[in-house]
């Protein structure tokens, strides 16, 4: 018992030197200073990113523009993509999960502190090194510095006849550096989540957003390798004369496409998943209700997981597969879209004969619900493999995988921000500027990537710097472009409330949402020990039980 | 208070079915076929059997997701209207209800009757289109992709051309599709012409095999998909579907070796003795270079560059002299050619009809 | 240890996959049948050290501090001969058959695959060899048994993956 309770030293509170302050941010092993660590400085990229997004769509505001040339254009894009992949997405969620994960289990840290720290700073290495190219690189003939062939870099224009020079090796080496990290923080996951549970958490009892990070945590494992193992084959290529990917001598492209893509596509579920872990845990709340059919979502996560990892060649339906393979992929992409419309339907189910509250969290979450919908529907339709043989690569496929990032993922991380930021920094976040926010961004997302779908439909291939006038693609895209300066707009926003509401404001409590996991029941912010006593737990909603002690979860569970 | 958030949802449903409207408009707008010449490059206006097999395939997946769509997005209205919180409830919480094995089977035995639907619908399609066997009549083109520039051979006829290819409109009764065998000289292209096929990339080391069967003349634009590099963008496609009798004289005028101009003959000469014919070829000449493109009848194209400027004048002898002024990084360089030998060859060009 | 397996197994299935896809798809150069000789001794040596790490790991548990330092040197020096058969293997392909790493798609993913093996084979050894300066320290007791038993999973996954990379080079491969 002893073991179990910790003595607070007194006096512990005094004002440090900012240099101290900044020592201390430096070397911390505490998984909610890493959490902070990897929310900062993702949105540092995220706002990079941005800006290259926004130089892209002043480019394609008209047809022949000249605002960048087209050396400079095919690098925003790169860079764009890799940034927001592997320099915004995964660390923001990994941030979260760091954050929350010790938390929601009863524990006092990570597994593996140390390896926590080395992971995050790994990744934040990654980042540097990739804009580092902009310096160093030198790209595709007669290019610019940063990396340029796309954020697949597809063999064989990764082969060094085709970049020559460095970039494409800062995009290489950035992505190997950042992938260990994130094997070191998956690995993490995976050990603190099934070994330092507090008494009484059986895996039952585990709040969904710890099962879906120790699903996203295992699907890390398996598809960040292969495209670290495709990187090592490339680098070996490029620096010791391989020809892994050298179309004359026998080697092929298409082996780096199933490579990259038996990455890329789990990635993709890598990234929605903890997405859906933020929802199971925030709409429960604002709708009053424990969240509808928790083993059914934990039984369709572990499906989606391992159905994702079959799915990988719809991303090459155009390679030339025969209809047999065709067929299959067909076939487990429109399945992995059973699992996931069932979680849409107990989201709906949670909602459904609740009381629910308009605050900024729910209003993201709603708006979530509503476009991961319709993105899963164009995904559906991209299943079907003659459709996408019109659809790949054009602003069809941009626009729906935007639909998921921005609209899916991004607005669920925004419910996250506004829903933990008070546990995180002691202060609520402005209400009247979150809905300032909320609704500047829904405008600007559905005016960009709702008209989005129309130029794919009418022919317009993706990765072009310009395009032909007369076919009917220049209104629609300057409707996108200026609905891509009001997301920006509305970023502005979230950003000065992040600011403004850490100095002024409101106190927040420990519990601020009348919430019912863990992390609501020790102050705002949580001392560095998170719990003076290890809890125990009897249910999925200890909270719940404290506060309802006539009728508590643990009778039915 | 309570009116404050029944303003909030309320305004949200509104703003939710303004934005279906207008995305359903957009997609009428979109889908009405443009009446213009040449065509445009709208998936749902097919005029080649593939094309429309997967136009017809598409407009029944979209329904069926519509309704999908239609039926969720009810509910998901309908529970967000129905149970928001109002002010005479504060501080009481609603029946706890944890779940349904009933309503949780049917919602997962729903959508995969949908995908089994779904999937067979879609399997006989792509059948259909990759499997199709090749008919007598059919033309061959091999076409090989370049950094950034279609090359054209037809092999059964002896033709070589370049980024603009003709080929005959089919007549249902004796079909005469197209099949095209996709192959590159350097790195990842896709060939593309939305109203007459779906696209299929150019791999190296990896040769592709589609067909199309136009059934309307006209004059169809495609580009590129797959990006290759830096001028991708300006990688354009020009089909030129003719009638029967236009095809078999394009045929004709195709196999004739270039013409021999009087007038063009210091050009030729500059052409021959500069690194002209280390690149490009002329038929019936000594130039036979393959790295750029066949300029036997550069006269019989609309556009210059892979449809990066049209085949004027001016447009020519500016290629020629600096092709980055047209098309930043391009595989040609500029040749450095006095006015005087610019001139002559830009003479030579044009007689090469 | 386990997640770190499961990761590195992913790494290795690639390789796995790009070395038979490509088998008999070089252009030229020297096929497997014609330079490649079946390292029996050396896989002997490597596989055998799993033995001998599972020993000592069990020696320690019962506190048998010199026999299970005994038995780790042993390992070392299993796993440090089946190191140096790999580089004489290399030094006569390069030297004698003219194999590099360039020479053709055989070359390359050969090289790759076992060389990918080999690193993880290098960096066991260090780990080991660091364990070891340990032990002689008098450092290492039966407390330490659990830290032990998780670095001789990682050789034994090393030797697994021997077995795997042997099959598919010296088996199949010809």
């Amino acid at each position: 018992m002893s073991s179990n309770v910790i003595t607070v030293p007194v006096g512990q509170t005094e004002a440090r030197p900012w240099v101290d302050e900044f020592h201390q941010w430096l070397t911390t092993v505490d998984h909610k200073r890493l959490g902070i660590l990897y929310i900062v400085s993702a949105l540092l990229f995220l706002a990079v990113g941005g800006v290259e997004a926004l130089i892209i769509r002043i480019q394609l505001m008209h047809s022949h523009n000249n605002f960048v040339s087209p050396q400079v254009f095919n690098q925003m894009f790169t860079m764009h993509g890799t940034t927001m992949i592997f320099f915004v997405a995964m660390p923001i969620l990994f941030g979260f999960a760091n954050y929350l994960v010790p938390l929601m289990i009863g524990a006092r840290d990570m597994a593996f502190p140390r390896l926590n720290a080395f992971s995050f700073w790994l990744s934040f290495l990654g980042g540097l090194l990739l804009y580092f190219s902009f310096f160093g690189g030198s790209g595709l003939y007669g290019a610019g510095s940063a990396p340029d062939g796309g954020w697949w870099s597809y063999a064989p224009l990764g082969a060094r006849a085709f970049s020559p020079g460095h970039s494409s090796d800062y995009w290489t080496l950035a992505l190997l550096v950042s992938g260990f990290g994130s094997i070191g923080t998956a690995i993490n996951i995976i050990a603190t989540i099934l070994c330092l549970r507090c008494p009484g958490m059986k895996l039952s009892r585990m709040p969904l957003l710890v099962w879906m990070n120790l699903v996203m945590a295992g699907m890390v494992l398996l598809a960040i390798t292969p495209l670290s193992a495709a990187q090592i084959m490339l680098l070996i290529d490029r620096y010791l004369g391989g020809h892994f990917f050298d179309t004359q001598a026998g080697g092929s492209a298409v082996l780096w496409m199933h490579f990259f893509w038996i990455f890329g596509h789990p990635e993709v579920y890598v990234l929605i998943i903890p997405c859906f872990a933020f929802m199971s845990e925030i709409i429960p709340v604002f709708a009053r209700k424990p969240i509808f059919g928790y083993p059914v979502m934990v039984a369709a996560t572990v499906c989606i997981a391992f159905v994702s990892m079959s799915v990988w060649a719809h991303h090459m339906f155009t390679i030339g597969m025969n209809s047999y393979a065709n067929s299959f992929f067909t076939l487990t992409t429109m399945a992995v879209g059973i699992p996931t419309g069932i979680k849409i339907f107990n989201w709906i189910g949670t909602i459904w004969g609740g009381r629910i509250q308009f605050k900024t969290p729910m209003l993201f979450s709603i708006g979530f619900l509503f476009q991961f919908l319709i993105a899963g529907l164009t995904g559906i339709m991209m299943a079907a493999s003659p459709f996408d043989w019109q659809l790949s690569l054009s602003y069809f496929v941009v626009a729906h995988f935007h639909y998921v990032i921005v609209g899916g993922i991004l607005f669920s991380l925004f419910a996250a921000f506004y829903y933990w930021y008070p546990k995180m920094t002691g202060r609520m976040l402005s209400e009247r500027l979150g809905k300032w926010h909320f609704w500047l961004f829904l405008i600007g997302f559905h005016l960009t990537f709702d008209v989005m779908h129309i130029p794919g439909i009418l022919g317009m291939p993706r990765r072009i710097y310009t395009y032909e006038p007369g076919r009917g693609w220049d209104t629609l895209n300057l409707i996108i472009s200026i609905g891509a300066f009001i997301q920006a707009i509305a970023i502005l926003v979230f950003v000065a409330n992040l600011i403004i509401s850490y100095f002024k404001g409101a106190r927040a409590g420990n519990d601020p949402w009348d919430a019912w996991t863990l992390e609501w029941s020790i102050s705002s912010p949580p001392p560095a020990y998170n719990f003076a006593t290890v809890p125990t737990v009897a249910s999925r909603r200890p909270l719940w039980d404290l506060k309802h002690p006539e009728d508590p979860d643990s009778r039915y569970e | 208070m309570s009116m404050l958030k029944m303003k909030s949802s309320t305004l949200r449903f509104l703003a939710q079915t303004i934005v279906l409207l207008f995305w359903s408009a957009m997609g009428v707008w979109a889908s009405e076929p443009k009446d213009s010449s040449p065509h445009g490059t709208n998936i749902f206006a097919p005029a080649s059997t593939p094309a429309k097999a997967i136009a017809d395939l598409s407009v029944f997946v979209l329904v069926i997701t519509g309704i999908i769509f239609a039926v969720v997005f009810a509910l998901l209205v309908y529970s967000v209207v129905k149970f928001r919180g109002r002010a005479v409830d504060a501080g009481r919480e609603p029946a706890q209800v944890y779940g349904s094995t009933q309503i949780e089977l049917a919602w997962t035995i729903v959508p995969t009757l949908i995908v089994v639907v779904l999937f067979l619908a879609t399997a006989r399609v792509i059948h259909a289109i990759e499997d199709a066997p090749e008919p007598a009549g059919a033309v061959e083109v091999t076409v090989i992709g370049h950094q950034y520039w279609w090359e054209f051979r037809y092999p059964g006829l002896g033709i070589v051309t370049a980024n603009e290819l003709h080929i005959p409109v089919s007549d249902p009764s004796h079909p005469t599709p197209t099949f095209l065998q996709l192959l590159s000289a350097d790195t990842d292209h896709s060939f593309w012409v939305p109203e007459l096929a779906g696209k299929t990339d150019l791999i190296p080391n990896h040769p592709n095999r589609m067909w199309m069967e136009p059934q309307r003349t006209g004059v169809f634009l495609g580009q590129c998909a797959q990006y290759c590099g830096i001028q991708h963008a300006k990688m354009l496609i020009r089909i030129s579907v003719d009638g029967p009798e236009e095809f078999a004289s394009w045929v004709r005028a195709q196999k004739r070796p270039a013409l021999e101009v009087a007038s063009a003959t210091a050009g030729r000469r500059v052409f021959e003795s500069n690194a002209c014919m280390n690149c490009h070829a002329v038929g019936g000449t000594q130039a036979d270079g393959r790295f750029g493109p066949d300029l036997s009848h550069l006269m019989s194209r609309a556009t210059i560059a892979a449809g990066a400027a049209e085949n004027t004048h001016d447009n020519l002898r500016l290629w020629i002299q600096n092709p980055s002024a047209i098309k930043p990084g391009s595989l040609m360089p500029a040749m450095k050619l006095s006015d005087a030998d610019l001139d002559a060859v830009v003479t030579y060009m044009e007689t090469l009809h | 240890m386990a997640s770190l397996i499961i990761a590195e197994s992913a790494i290795f299935t690639i390789f796995v996959v790009a070395y038979l896809f490509y088998l008999g798809k070089s252009v030229t150069g020297p096929t497997p049948r014609e330079v490649l000789e079946t390292p029996i001794f050396y896989t002997i040596c490597l596989l055998s050290s799993s033995l001998t790490i599972h020993l000592a790991a069990k020696s320690l548990e019962r506190d048998y501090t010199r026999l299970f330092l005994a038995f780790w040197l042993l390992t070392i020096a299993q796993g440090g001969s089946f190191l140096y058969g790999t580089a004489m293997e290399w030094h006569r392909l390069v030297y004698e058959r003219g194999l590099t790493i360039s020479s053709n798609l055989f070359g390359t993913t050969y090289y790759s695959l076992v060389g990918l093996h080999a690193f993880h084979v290098t960096a066991g050894l260090i780990m080991l060899s660091l364990v070891a300066i340990f032990g002689f320290m008098g450092r290492v007791e039966v407390s330490q048994s659990g830290r032990v038993a998780v670095l001789s999973m990682y050789w034994h996954f090393v030797d697994a993956i021997w077995v795997v990379v042997f099959t598919v080079v010296y088996v199949l491969g010809r």
